[in-house]
């Protein structure tokens, strides 16, 4: 019994995964579970929030089975999300009330027009730190208030529940329709639109603005505190962490000193960086977050550059067009060749994020020539997120005038040594992977295991730290230089695609 | 059946596959099942129908792309480095060894290089002799016995008593035969029906992976079996 260990739940947009950590950071088990993505028309995304927690149900059990533990060795519970996806439930029946709206849904680009067009912008910049955009959870919130029938009504009526899915699974862990803790974490709430950045707290103006009753919201907490206790599974574990996933894998990869950076390469890809305790005011490019506040600390803030996609066009070659089998053998087929063929893919299938935030870009492939082979097409995949990140980093430099000294990745691409080396060269910095790749799931543990006293501070959390691989940029300047050049070239044939209704 | 899928110049339902054999449709079925789980036939996703898949084509290789293995392999040889403090090597067969298709640093350790696409000689390290005596695709005995140190065996009886011992109890080391005071410790990777797909290895100085003037240590034997086991579980769920 005194093997104690802290667990991790890490909801993410394509699956979730629940892993035990020990006292020194190492993973001890890990058990993943996919859902189901419905993409019901061009630009919306939806997920069933109750398959989500019938998963994380199973998935702790099982994890706990695998490292042959108990739940009495336990010590505290960390959560993790995909940020922005929204859910609403009854609080009587405990289900949602609807699909959740997921990060990448664009449904929410008339209302947000419309802000602008009220000039808005402004004004929510200064509360908020955020432009607004379909991007963020408030305007999703608004939209099924408005197009789900009876939900105001019931809402202002205080029936219904709101969150993101911190708080969907904090609310259903500590006992649902039974006494269930209905709270979001401040790293969430920094990304609904609807949160003062310098406070922490809902702002009435924004409320206002999107027409939102405050009664639903959840309580806006620091990252790590005791929230509630499970009831079931994990029956008596204390849950006392919560952090956007993004956020999870900052803290995850140590990033606890201003200029520390990481980028998680998962369905999208996140570079933030952490900027210290002074709310930052970048340009508009990218976008200041809430990095952690740690119980009644002072809150850290990060900038984050958000990319939609990354892994998830390799799905796109997987799945729609079938040129590969299995996501890694993109590596495989993109090492045949030697270079891009002349080709590049800008992957604007929902507009594109940061650093050009244009929701009406779409995909386009250019340089097209007979020369051009599927294995081109592959390396131009690769590609497209190392350029994105490189176009990322270049606007913090920009912006903010930080310059990396080295990028901490994470998530499932890094898997990828192409892809990994194709970055270090784009970036010109050194590329370091850490020991733990699941950071996200790492991170929230160490939120947990910090508030319960299990890990004393974060020195000790940055000793666990190790490295587990290095890529050293090898790309001559005058071909980065080319390239780069090109890489522009094609995001212009994207941008502003989609023509205005008639 | 490959025969009827290859010549019938399209794919086939399952009712097309049981005429054609003259079995009973629930006996196709689990043949079907089987060889598209091996890539030896394909399934169409939209109209279920069968062809010939691309595994037919690479017979001659294990059927497991190196990538793959590594996606599969990232998290379990991550938690083996930090379970043993030592290196971790993945190797793939290649003609002339071990070709390392990942590694893990070790944790700690001063500024280290990665290593993919070093080939290992066979007969001269762990990972090597464990490809020897368990993997698919590997040759039955190396063609030279090159000195790399004084450790280095390189008679053939020697090898071959060394592979006989390896083969009975499922672990190869090396104690600095390829680069003095460097050991090793490596187990095969099993695939799909147990097929030996790769090797999985631990490696560092001598004195971290060998007891004083004796064998490997027993919990880095026991730790690069467990791991291993994982790695194995999550290749044949998903072959
Ligand atoms: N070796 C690889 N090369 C390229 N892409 C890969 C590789 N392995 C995985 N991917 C891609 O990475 C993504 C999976 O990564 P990861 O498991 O980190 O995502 P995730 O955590 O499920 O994402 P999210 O948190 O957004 O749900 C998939 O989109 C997949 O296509
Ligand atoms: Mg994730």
């Amino acid at each position: 019994m005194n093997d104690t260990v802290i667990a991790a739940i890490d909801q993410g947009t394509t699956s979730t995964r629940c892993m035990i950590f020990d006292r020194q950071g190492r993973t001890r088990s890990l058990a993943q579970r996919e859902h189901h993505q419905v993409f019901p028309q061009p630009g919306w995304a939806e997920q069933d929030a109750d398959e989500i927690w019938r998963h994380v149900q199973r998935l702790v059990p099982e994890a706990l089975a695998q490292a042959g533990l108990d739940r009495r060795q336990v010590a505290a519970l960390g959560i993790a999300n995909q940020r922005e996806t929204t859910v609403v439930w009854d609080r009587t029946t405990g289900k949602s009330v609807a699909p959740a709206i997921t990060w990448q849904d664009t449904r929410t680009s008339d209302l947000v027009d419309d802000l602008v067009a009220k000039g808005a912008t402004d004004k929510v910049m200064a509360v908020t730190g955020l432009q607004p955009r379909t991007y963020f959870a408030g305007p999703r919130l608004r939209w099924l208030l408005d197009h789900r029938r009876g939900l105001r009504q019931r809402a202002k009526a205080g029936e219904l529940l709101f969150g993101t899915m911190e708080s969907w699974l904090i609310w259903n862990l500590t006992g649902g329709v039974d006494g269930g803790v209905h709270v979001t974490d401040v790293t969430n709430a920094s990304r609904t639109m609807l949160m003062d950045l310098s406070t922490g707290q809902w702002d009435d103006s924004m409320l206002d603005l999107l027409d939102i009753p405050r009664v639903g919201l959840p309580s806006i907490r620091s990252n790590a505190e005791v929230y509630g206790t499970c009831v079931d599974p994990l029956q008596g574990v204390p849950i006392a962490g919560a952090l956007g996933d993004q956020q999870a894998a900052l803290f995850g990869q140590t990033c606890f000193e201003p200029g520390d950076a990481k980028c998680t390469y998962g369905t999208g890809a996140f570079l933030l960086i952490n900027t210290g305790k002074e709310r930052p005011t970048p340009g508009p490019s990218v976008l200041p977050t809430v990095a952690y506040a740690l119980g009644d600390d002072d809150p850290v803030y990060a900038v984050e550059g958000s990319i939609a996609m990354a892994g998830s066009l390799v799905q796109w070659l997987r799945d729609a067009l079938e040129i590969i089998p299995t996501a890694p053998q993109i590596e495989t087929l993109a090492r045949s060749v030697e270079h891009n063929g002349g080709c590049y893919i800008v992957p604007a299938f929902s507009g594109l994020y940061a650093p050009r935030w244009d929701q009406d870009a779409r995909g386009v492939i250019v340089g097209l020539t007979s020369f051009v082979t599927k294995a081109h097409l592959a390396r131009a995949v690769l590609e497209a997120t190392a350029w994105q990140t490189w176009e990322v980093v270049e606007a913090i430099r920009n912006d903010l005038g930080l310059t990396l000294e080295t990028l901490r990745v994470d998530g499932g691409m890094t898997s990828n040594h192409l892809l990994m080396q194709m970055l270090s060269d784009v970036l010109d910095v050194a590329v370091e992977r850490p020991l733990v790749s699941e950071t996200v799931c790492l991170g929230a543990a160490y939120a947990a295991g910090l508030t319960v006293g299990y890990w004393s501070d974060l020195a000790t959390l940055s000793h666990h730290r190790h490295v587990a691989a290095v890529w050293r940029p090898k790309m001559d300047a005058a071909v980065r230089k080319r390239e780069s050049t090109q890489w522009n070239r094609a995001v212009d044939h994207a941008l502003g695609w989609v023509l205005p209704p008639d | 059946m490959l025969r009827i899928l290859g010549g019938a110049g399209r794919p086939l339902r399952l009712s097309e596959i049981a005429d054609a054999l003259d079995l009973p449709k629930p006996t196709i079925f689990g043949l079907v099942r089987t060889l598209r789980d091996v890539g030896f036939v394909h399934q169409d996703r939209a109209t279920s129908d069968y062809s010939l898949g691309d595994g037919i084509r690479n017979l001659h290789e294990s059927g497991l792309d190196p990538n793959d293995l590594r996606s599969h392999a990232m998290n379990w040889s991550d938690a083996l480095a930090s379970r043993t403090r030592l290196e971790v090597h993945i190797g793939f067969p290649d003609p002339d060894g071990a070709r390392i298709v990942h590694h893990v640093f070790r944790p700690g350790g001063a500024k280290q290089h990665l290593r993919i696409g070093e080939v290992l000689p066979f007969h001269a390290s762990a990972l090597g002799k464990i490809m020897l005596g368990f993997v698919a695709g590997t040759p039955s005995s190396p063609r030279l016995l090159e000195r790399y140190t004084q450790r280095t065996v390189v008679s053939r009886a020697a090898l071959d008593a060394e592979m006989h011992r390896i083969r009975a109890r499922g672990w190869s080391s090396e104690g600095g035969e390829l680069t003095p005071g460097i050991g090793a410790v490596a187990v095969p990777l099993r695939g799909y029906g147990g097929i030996g797909v790769g090797a999985l290895a631990v490696t560092g100085p001598v004195e971290k992976v060998f007891r004083h003037a004796g064998p490997p240590l027993e919990s880095i034997i026991q730790a690069t079996t467990d791991t291993a086991v994982s790695i194995s579980r999550s290749l044949g769920l998903h072959a």
